[in-house]
């Protein structure tokens, strides 16, 4: 997975857009709410279909086919987590990263890196949003995949949270992954710029 | 299978699971001779008929639960991004729903039959019968879900899709245990009965799969 490249080409509602990211890279995508980065992370992720355009992931495990190479590449964090507020934090984050290509090891390791540990047998409804969020970050450290795709990934969190994921952003990208995030403040990581919208 | 564990889990916290369903059926069982009248004779002759009707409406008791949180709290898209497409996922949680409602009540369903004055010899037939009725009635519940997905009053819609599409299950799986009970022949309608479990089962995670994408995006 470390010679792995991804491009996508592609026209939206808002204009045509052409990036490539390859790997060890971090891109920032930036604009006004509304413009589009949401839309255009989820069109990444395979989730709506783009109006134009295509997204193509290179070099995933071989070649995979593209529709296969997407799932096995992309993990993405929005605002919603599909957490489900009835079941214990550590049931969910463990399902998270077992669907999503981890083991319980990982998913342990996680949450301890993530400073959860003492909240995996509470239910997830009585997690602060930062806490949650922290929860929904654990699965990326948690299950080997290449792309993250974060929205706003930072909102939630508190300073020393959002220095302690900056140095997991960078961990990740020396391992060769990459990162696609939706922002308003700057990343704590060098960040090519992209802005989305008009 | 982890997510069928996790599916489990879901199904069986929904709207109180297993027990929602097993006790809306134990009441209609009991109310229904208060209204038709103690007559043993009477009773026995519905006794089938009124099971299998029972049986389909507690089934879709928390049908409009089986999609709805997880398109609404974000976990359709994290299963979207997982190792199986969307129709496997659809399967299972299909089956989940089936093993926590349609199996317990598979299990009630004689007891209720012949409570209500079927022949106790019918007890298998009622049951197997009520087994394959409950996978159509949780696949095709499914679809009705899933279709239901983003509008609002999804379950009035669920209800009326999903009505129609029960009736030849009702209609065969009765017609087996009544035919069962009389000494006619009852493999044909248990057959068809079977057919159309199977091919509900078959087809509809390509609907639900269709409907979920179509939803997310």
């Amino acid at each position: 997975m470390d010679d792995l490249a991804v491009q996508r080409g592609e026209r939206i509602l808002f204009s045509k857009l052409s990036a490539r990211v390859v790997a060890g890279e971090a891109v920032a995508l930036t604009g006004a709410n509304g413009a589009g980065k949401t839309t255009l992370l989820r069109v990444v992720a395979g989730l709506t279909a783009p109006l134009a355009g295509t997204v193509r992931f290179e070099g995933v495990r071989g070649d995979l086919p593209n529709d296969d190479a997407r799932r096995e590449a992309c993990h993405l964090v929005g605002h919603q987590d599909g957490l489900k507020g009835a079941r214990a934090a550590g049931a969910e984050l463990e399902f998270q990263v077992l669907w999503t290509g981890g083991d319980r090891a990982s998913a342990e390791h996680a949450a301890a890196r993530m400073g959860l540990t003492r909240l995996l047998n509470l239910p997830v409804r009585v997690l602060s949003a930062g806490q949650r969020r922290r929860l929904a970050l654990a699965r990326l450290i948690a299950s080997p995949r290449a792309l993250w795709l974060l929205d706003e990934p930072l909102s939630p969190l508190d300073a020393e949270s959002r220095r302690l994921f900056g140095q997991i952003m960078g961990e990740h990208l020396a391992r060769g992954g990459l990162i696609l995030a939706a922002v308003h403040d700057p990343l704590p990581i060098p960040a090519r710029q992209i802005r989305v919208g008009a | 299978m982890v997510l069928l564990r996790r599916e489990l889990a879901l199904a069986w916290a929904r709207g109180g699971g297993p027990l929602l369903a097993l006790g809306f059926f134990a009441a209609a069982v009991v109310m229904l001779p208060l209204s038709l009248g103690p007559e043993p004779a009477r009773l026995a002759r519905v006794a089938a008929g009124a099971a299998w009707v029972l049986l389909a409406l507690a089934s879709l008791l928390s049908l409009d639960r089986m999609f709805e949180p997880d398109f609404e709290d974000g976990a359709l898209d994290l299963l979207s991004l997982g190792p199986l497409p969307l129709e496997a996922v659809a399967a299972v949680k299909c089956l989940a729903q089936w093993l926590v409602t349609g199996a317990p009540l598979a299990l009630a369903a004689p007891i209720g039959a012949i409570a209500l004055g079927a022949k106790p010899a019918a007890a298998p037939i009622i049951a197997a019968a009520a087994a394959l009725g409950g996978l159509a009635f949780a696949f095709l519940g499914g679809a009705g879900a899933a279709l239901a997905l983003a509008s609002r009053r999804g379950g009035l819609l669920i209800a009326v899709i999903v009505l129609p599409l029960l009736t030849p299950p009702v209609i065969f799986g009765g017609a087996a245990i009544d035919n069962f009970q009389n000494g006619l022949p009852w493999l044909t309608p248990f057959s068809l009965l079977a057919a159309y479990a199977l091919a509900a089962a078959a087809l509809t995670p390509f609907a639900m799969a269709g409907a979920c994408r179509n939803a997310a995006s």
